[in-house]
């Protein structure tokens, strides 16, 4: 056993698993407030590298700017998104709601297809290429930075949920709408603020994924490692997400080390299937407690 | 509601078809049926034979879904299971294809059984995101089991009637259309029974649906059952059909088409799975004509893909949004619009 190459995997897992857990917050952000188990996550994620892609790669603007633009048109996708096709749905069946986000993930994939071909895209290099070393372990210096900004992410998150009126007006709506409602919280505001904090989280979250791997139509797919994370660390729970994100990550880095690429789905998958089978509402997840 | 059907007893209130009328225009469609294929040339036949398919699948769909209320992601896993099952039935043993066809179905309804297991205690979508695991797993297995043939996939060869080959369009369609009917029959049939009634109540409540005295476990899992057998039939029909199975045939992609096919028609109704799956098997078929029309220069035919991409998710949307009751509810417009014609509902 070579325990520099495991630590290395290791280290790369946490990376990626930084990133799962941010999109994994986005996706809890979403189910909290709102209730509704957002199926297109991966391909708000897509939409954000591919906003990103247009203003940095095609329109060559600065980095900041780009950035800038991106989240704040990720963020508008998401209330347009919210407005149109979550709103209407209002109160009716989670599984009609659910199938809405699949809906809207095939409109997504479908989009990104005309507009900007369906062809794999990489994004020009802006994050600085020198390796980075962790005492002899090395680390790819995107993966690296991917987890600072994830980790930044996540910590600002946190806070702001924390200390913030809207963050603390979202946390009310998702322990009691009606005592919300009746405390004066705007409920579909905070509905709006859900959808549009978590599609720039997306954003971001997309724009490191999307710098590591390349784009595609298919990014999506990443959306399916990030429901295993939010499934498995519970849907109602932000250090749920953080904690399977990087469960899941490690996971699966070591099993495509050692196994192979092809074990890699095989693997969150396997660890989803157990974990249901012990705790069926996740490890961190409130347990709903069903009254006739 | 129907004039003039005053029933006298239980029997008629219960019969799958209530009415003169009712009787004689499915007597009409199965004439057309039978008579469709003499008719239709060989890519409409192609197609009907896609629709069925798609039918038997979407009705197995709509027991476990529509009926029973449990959310399945997997019902392409299923189909694979099946459709492997026939392959490899047919090139190793060459056993009749009818037998085939039923330990497809079986098999795929042992699988059907281990993906339900969790369902007692996993919920809602929960339960929807591990039938999504399952279906990477029945991926990773057709990929690596040795006997599948890897992701190239097994050829299958035609089935064999009395040495007369199904090898056309036209001779399959008189194996896979009255397949489909009989199942189709048996799903309108099976919410006649207590076992249909109960999946039922456990769809509206399955706590109360317990406190009531059905059995949640036994019954869910036969729901589980029943519907992947559904699907492996179903499969199993497709690896006729098309004459290879790989891998890649059966993605998430077709189960997301199924749950949207009975979402479309209507859930919780025998019309509404034949509807919902007839209509988007047709859509992207119109879709790839109206592309064709449309006065746009160059390659037109890149865009295709993507349209039907985006028509799909709009569809879905749409519906659930102005129609939640699918077409079936449109369908029962259209027909109760006549019936009271010329009064008004």
């Amino acid at each position: 056993m070579d325990w520099l190459f495991f630590f290395e995997v290791v280290l790369a897992g946490i990376g990626g698993g930084a990133l799962y857990a941010l999109a994994g917050i986005a996706f809890v952000i979403i189910y909290k407030a709102t209730r509704v188990v957002n199926l297109a996550i991966g391909e708000m994620l897509m939409m954000g590298a591919y906003f990103f892609l247009t203003f940095f790669a095609i329109l060559e603007l600065p980095l900041w700017a780009a950035v800038v633009l991106a989240l704040v048109s990720g963020a508008a996708l998401g209330g347009v998104i919210e407005r149109l096709a979550i709103r209407p749905m209002l109160g009716e069946d989670p599984i009609s709601v659910f199938m809405v986000t699949v809906g809207l993930g095939s409109i997504m994939v479908g989009l990104v297809e005309i507009i900007w071909t369906a062809d794999q895209r990489r994004l020009p290099e802006f994050m600085p290429s020198e390796p980075i070393f962790l005492g002899e372990a090395f680390i790819s210096s995107k993966v690296f930075y991917g987890f600072l900004i994830a980790l930044a992410l996540v910590i600002l998150v946190v806070c702001i949920f924390r200390y913030w009126r809207g963050g603390v007006a979202l946390r009310a709506t998702a322990s009691d709408q009606g005592a919300a409602y009746a405390m004066g919280i705007n409920v579909p505001r905070v509905f709006s603020l859900a959808w549009v904090a978590a599609a720039a989280l997306a954003t971001v979250a997309g724009i490191v994924v999307g710098a590591i791997g390349g784009l595609s139509s298919s990014m999506g797919v990443f959306g399916l490692s990030v429901l295993v994370v939010v499934i498995v660390g519970g849907l109602d729970s932000v250090v749920g997400a953080m904690a399977a994100g990087l469960l899941i990550g490690v996971l699966e880095a070591l099993a495509g080390a050692f196994l192979g690429g092809e074990y890699k789905l095989l693997t969150t998958f396997i660890v989803l299937v157990v974990v249901l089978m012990l705790r069926p509402y996740g490890l961190f997840g409130t347990r709903e407690i069903e009254r006739l | 509601m129907r004039i003039g059907t005053a029933r006298q007893d239980y029997i008629t209130d219960e019969a799958l078809f209530d009415t003169t009328t009712q009787r004689v225009w499915m007597a009409v469609f199965l004439a057309v049926l039978v008579a469709y294929p003499f008719v239709a040339n060989d890519y409409w036949l192609y197609l009907a034979c896609l629709v069925a398919i798609h039918v038997a699948s979407a009705t197995g769909l709509n027991i476990l879904t529509g009926y029973t209320g449990l959310v399945s992601l997997g019902q392409a896993a299923f189909m694979g299971l099946g459709a492997y099952t026939v392959a490899v039935l047919e090139t190793r043993y060459g056993t009749p294809f009818l037998f085939n066809l039923f330990a497809g179905g079986v098999v795929a309804m042992v699988g059907g059984i281990i993906v339900g297991v969790p369902s007692l205690r996993v919920k809602g979508l929960y339960l929807a995101i591990a039938t999504i695991a399952a279906s990477f797993i029945a991926h990773f297995l057709f990929v690596n089991l040795g006997f599948t043939g890897g992701t190239g996939g097994l050829s299958v060869p035609p089935a064999t009637v009395f040495g007369l080959a199904l090898d056309t369009s036209f001779r399959i369609y008189w194996l896979i259309m009255p397949v489909t009917i009989l199942m189709v029959l048996g799903a309108a049939n099976l919410f006649r029974t207590r076992v249909g009634r109960a999946f039922i109540a456990i769809r509206d409540r399955d706590i109360s649906a317990e406190v009531l005295g059905i059995p949640l476990l036994r019954y869910k899992l036969l729901s589980f059952a029943l519907s992947s057998f559904y699907a492996g039939v179903a499969g199993g029909l497709w690896a006729y059909f098309f004459r290879v199975v790989t891998p890649e045939s059966f993605p998430l992609l077709l189960s997301i088409f199924f749950l949207a096919a009975i979402i479309v028609g209507g859930m919780g109704s025998i019309l509404g799975a034949i509807l919902g799956a007839i209509f988007m098997t047709m859509v992207p078929e119109v879709l790839r004509l109206v592309v064709g029309w449309l006065p746009i220069e160059g390659d037109t035919l890149q865009y295709v893909a993507p349209v039907r991409t985006i028509v799909f998710g709009l569809l879905i949307i749409l519906f659930l949004i102005f129609e939640p009751h699918g077409l079936a509810e449109v369908w029962r417009r259209i027909r109760r619009f006549f019936h009271l014609w010329p009064f008004r509902t």
